[in-house]
């Protein structure tokens, strides 16, 4: 039996994978960190109050994650940026006995183009179901529920 | 140079509705006189569908240009759309985005009005103690927030400042009303939910994107590809009589390689989709077409793309940028497959879409060179000067019309 903290770690260290692989445009290590059988989604927070079905990225497999981030490196056209992620205030919810555990944490992405300031992208937070599979933790499901309902332009890979 | 004497300056070029002058998309007196003879001028914006407000005294907020209105259902279930703008001091006294509410209260001098925007009630408008108070002519009824004018056909509301305004079916003619009939059967509505983003571009790049097939067989990777709207599939441009609103319309076809698609250079015969469901269309609308793009002035485009159904109402905020609220839909006797479908297509829309981010970020950079290239114009001839429909998509014949009416209500001169 794992102690909370060991938990907290551990999913504090999936967390920094995710950012990782996103800010760095490791774009075949993030789905990775996904099961095969997952859903992703990016919600604006006004339709998870409303209880409305849209996103605004919206896979139920694995393989729609795979599809989004090929999109987002060749066949989307767009600015060149750099994004950064700051996942913080991780709580657990539910430590899950080992099955599913289910986890929360704020997150904030900032962006910068070229000729302009660094802004900020979204604020919200994950809303998160992960499960122990050959010993390290990956997401069966990750909700990104953002605050700011008007986004700036565009989003153009996974948040 | 003064506001007043830099629009008599300008004269739009000889060639007419071919050339647009580039400072049409960043002089602030010509979007001030957009506000006044479009947005506030003789048109039908549309705010809101009725799903929206089902029940008596619901209530959403909405903008016509960059005012914003609140859109009610009052106790008789009739819709009334008034101004959020309060008679006595101008606040914004609708702070809520929606609601439920028979009263909405300015927070400021709490004046009370009631689910029709009328006036009904003032704090100490008798005065206190016999001292001060409102002039016992004072008419509440006379001070109201601003009525507009309501329509509403099949689902969906549609307002003027302008009570000239042409009934909705004189005003969007014969065969755009067939087009938008097709999708507002009279079934009810389900709304699935919202997408909002701000593009740093004037409005009517937006509006001019959708008229213009031509750059969605060429930009867009996703659609050429996958045979979602490409120039080789049967299509068509059509418009109503005045030019100002128009629909593009065409047929899904496939992933191969002939003619058209060679000289695409962003078609892409080696993208292959993991999970295809992404984009498996289900046929939903009589007649064969797949696609029908329809851009209602001023301020909407209605989208139907395979499945994925979406109003996108354009909010204009100032000559350099303007708000994008996509208001994604379904029918309520939708089985619950139809439904997924449109849940999984709405990944192409919105600031997210695999196809919508290039027009996006495109806009972006379109509104970057032409404000600073104000005196120099775009050209448009693609399928020549004409602005008559077309049965085919190489064609900029939409952007045409639509500038052939924008320059009659604006009262540009005109170089000889």
């Amino acid at each position: 039996m794992r102690s909370l903290q060991e938990l907290h770690f551990e999913i504090e260290r999936l967390n920094s994978e995710y950012a990782h692989a996103l800010d760095n445009e490791r774009f075949e290590a993030f789905p990775e960190l996904f099961v095969e059988d997952c859903l992703y989604r990016v919600v604006p927070r006004e339709n998870h109050l409303l209880g409305l079905p849209i996103a605004v990225i919206h896979c139920e497999s694995k393989g729609m994650i795979k599809d989004r981030v090929t999109a987002a490196r060749e066949s989307t056209m767009a600015e060149p940026r750099t994004l950064r992620h700051f996942i913080t205030n991780i709580r657990v919810l539910d430590a899950g006995n080992d099955d599913v555990i289910r986890a929360e944490a704020n997150v904030l992405v900032v962006q910068t183009l070229i000729n302009r300031m660094t802004e900020i992208v979204l604020s919200g937070f994950y809303l998160d179901r992960i499960v122990r599979s050959d010993g390290r933790l990956l997401f069966r499901e990750r909700l990104c529920i953002y605050d700011s309902l008007l986004l700036p332009t565009s989003l153009i890979a996974p948040v | 140079m003064d506001a007043i004497s830099l629009l008599q300056s300008r004269t739009w070029p000889a060639e007419g509705a071919a050339r647009v002058p580039f400072w049409v998309y960043s002089d602030q007196d010509v979007y001030d006189r957009e506000q006044e003879r479009i947005f506030s001028g003789p048109n039908w914006s549309y705010v809101a569908l009725e799903a929206e407000i089902p029940q008596p005294y619901d209530f959403i907020r909405a903008n016509i240009g960059d005012k914003p209105v609140v859109v009610t259902r009052d106790g008789n279930g009739s819709v009334n759309v008034f101004a959020n703008h309060c008679a006595h001091r101008g606040v914004v006294f609708c702070r809520h985005a929606r609601g439920n509410a028979k009263r909405f209260i300015c927070p400021y001098h709490q004046w009370t009005y009631d689910s029709t925007g009328m006036l009904v009630a003032i704090p100490f408008r008798r005065g206190y103690k016999g001292k001060g108070g409102m002039d016992p002519e004072f008419k509440l009824q006379e001070h109201g927030a601003e009525a507009l004018k309501v329509a509403v056909r099949n689902g969906v509301i549609f307002a003027s400042f302008d009570f000239a305004v042409p009934p909705l079916e004189d005003f969007l003619g014969p065969k755009m009303l067939g087009y938008f009939d097709r999708l507002f059967d009279g079934r009810e509505l389900e709304i699935l939910g919202y997408m909002r983003q701000r593009i740093p571009c004037n409005w009517k790049f937006m509006f001019e994107n959708i008229k213009d097939p031509y750059h969605a067989s060429v930009l867009h990777v996703f659609l050429i590809t996958f045979g979602l709207f490409r120039l080789d599939q049967r299509s068509a441009v059509e418009m109503d009589e005045t030019g100002r609103h128009a629909a593009l319309i065409s047929r899904k076809g496939e992933q191969m390689i002939n003619e058209a698609t060679l000289e695409m250079a962003n078609f892409r015969e080696d993208l292959k989709l993991n999970d295809p469901r992404l984009i498996e269309p289900a046929r939903e609308f009589p007649g064969d077409a797949t696609v029908v793009m329809q851009t209602i002035f001023p301020n909407v485009i209605v989208q139907q793309q395979t499945n994925t159904l979406a109003m996108r109402q354009m909010v204009t905020r100032g000559p350099h940028a303007f708000d994008l609220n996509w208001t994604f839909f379904g029918f309520k006797d939708d089985t619950p497959e139809l439904r997924q479908r449109r849940i999984r297509q709405a990944n192409l829309m919105g600031p997210a879409g695999l196809v919508s981010v290039d027009d996006s970020e495109v806009l972006a950079l379109s509104q970057e060179g032409a404000q600073v290239f104000p005196d120099t114009d775009a050209v448009l001839e693609m399928g020549g000067r004409s602005i008559a429909d077309t049965d085919h998509m190489v064609t900029e014949a939409g952007v045409r019309a639509f500038y052939k009416h924008y320059l009659e209500v604006m009262g540009f001169d005109r170089a000889s």
